[in-house]
């Protein structure tokens, strides 16, 4: 068994593992980590239910290998929610009833939560587009595109307060 | 677990190729998305892996003197759809590189990993081929250059010995300057989808006639082809519902699409020449000009093959 040493940041903490060179971030997330939020769905790149954000940008985990960590910000759903609050992208997820069994719905605002972070704003067409390394048998799609929609409109009340770094 | 045996990091595109050389077994990875799909599929039993993804150079997109375009082999298909380089001087690629997979494999995989793989359907390859791209390819005999066309030899099959390293994709001047392009990915899918068919037109005007015309397709043969019969016809001609037919019969003529569980023979001829149609179309569109909407018999033109 070969394994590395990896030195990467997890949801704001640093953490230093030896991992296997064969492991994925998905497997290292969810069984030495202990991040189960982070859902195997097809293990090929397929579903994006493993997303996560490496250094602010969405990447399936299945098939991004653990030794790539090195060096790197990994942010899954468990950091999300700060304090027990629900972040933007979350509150938009529940209030457009864009969670049904919830197995997609870490990887959606993973994905949800880097293009609201980007500043950019998207139409409803290219909101699609930005989702569509994500599949969801339950809720048809609609409701979670009107999720999106509502977490990266501007929100007047929330910019007079929040200074954005965190998001 | 993947089945991986051995992984190495290569610092330098020197290093890298005394890593291959040393281990016959050795196989090259960047972006992963290929090469880990074919570990996972058994396909390269007990893996052993050169990985290319600390080699800074590789990762660049710039230009050379006369104003060639070098893209690096290692750039993502994110880094080509963001970059003004490409976006200003390739839009052609802009288009086909953002059509690859979905955001999260764009992230990761790489134009070089696209080209070196030998597949008919990778997106960036029609594109390329109408740019008459060469490879700058280094290997234990040192830098040698490559013409795309020449690069692909068959299925899956490209011009790349064991210690070989894709370095760089180049694009001269003469090949992208005044040219506009339309790349269409015919697939079942919007996103998540490998092509049932590619067809990349870049068109360059001349007082609304075409000066140039340059048209390929990705699955439409075992390697991506270019139709210089179909090009050469459009020369000077008036761009009209007329020549949009010619283009697509022309088209028909010079492409050999086969069988697969994606489509048959006979859909793949039907795409070609419609697509074929409707990228030159919008590519002429694109150079500002207005033609006539591409004279169409049976009264149905908006097919759905632009998806």
């Amino acid at each position: 068994m070969t394994t590395r040493k990896i030195a990467f940041t997890v949801n704001g903490e640093k953490t230093q593992l030896e991992v296997d060179i064969r492991e994925s971030l998905l497997e290292t997330l969810r069984s030495r980590l202990n991040l189960t939020g982070v859902k195997k769905g097809c293990g090929a790149g397929e579903c994006g239910a493993c997303t996560v954000l490496i250094d602010g940008a969405p990447f399936d985990s299945c098939i991004y290998l653990a030794v790539w960590a090195d060096g790197k910000e990994i942010r899954t759903i468990e950091g999300e929610a700060r304090e027990g609050k629900l972040s933007r992208v979350q509150e938009a997820f529940l209030s457009e009833a864009a969670v049904q069994c919830g197995f997609c719905t870490p990887g959606l605002i993973m994905t949800t939560t880097a293009l609201a972070e980007g500043g950019q704003s998207y139409t409803r067409q290219e909101i699609r587009k930005e989702l569509a390394g994500h599949m969801c048998r339950c809720t048809g799609y609609q409701s979670i595109v009107n999720a999106a929609e509502k977490a990266l409109a501007p929100s007047p009340e929330e910019d007079r307060d929040c200074c954005g770094k965190c998001r | 677990m993947y089945d991986i045996s051995k992984y190495e990091d290569a610092h330098t595109v020197e290093e890298a190729i005394a890593l291959l050389q040393a281990n016959p077994r050795a196989v090259v990875i960047s972006g992963g998305s290929d090469v880990l799909i074919k570990i996972r599929e058994g396909k390269l039993p007990a893996a052993e892996l050169v990985s290319i993804r600390g080699i800074e150079e590789l990762k660049e997109i710039k230009l050379e003197g006369d104003e060639t375009v070098a893209i690096g082999a290692a750039a993502t298909f994110t880094q080509l759809t963001r970059h003004p380089l490409i976006s200003r001087r390739l839009p052609l690629l802009t288009e086909a590189a953002g059509l690859v997979g979905g955001p999260q494999i764009r992230n990761m995989g790489t134009i070089g990993g696209n080209v070196c793989n030998g597949a008919t359907s990778a997106d960036c390859a029609a594109p390329l081929f109408a740019f008459n791209a060469r490879l700058r390819i280094q290997g234990p005999e040192g830098i040698r250059t490559v013409a795309i066309q020449d690069f692909y030899q068959g299925p899956g099959k490209v011009a790349l010995g064991h210690g070989d390293i894709l370095t760089a994709i180049l694009i001269a001047r003469e090949d992208y300057s005044g040219f506009s392009g339309c790349y269409i990915k015919y697939a079942m899918r919007n996103a998540m989808d490998i092509a049932t068919l590619g067809c990349a037109a870049a068109v360059r005007l001349r007082d609304s006639r075409v000066e140039e015309l340059r048209l390929a397709f990705s699955v439409a043969a075992p390697t991506p082809v270019r139709c210089p019969q179909t090009e050469e016809l459009a020369k000077g001609r008036t761009v009209d519902g007329i020549l949009l037919a010619d283009i697509g019969r022309a088209a028909v003529s010079e492409v050999q699409p086969r069988d697969s569980w994606r489509a048959s023979r006979e859909f793949r001829l039907h795409l070609a020449e419609e697509l074929s149609k409707q990228a030159v179309a919008e590519a002429c569109r694109r150079a500002g000009h207005e033609s006539d909407r591409e004279s169409d018999e049976e009264g149905d033109g908006e097919g759905g093959a632009e998806k």
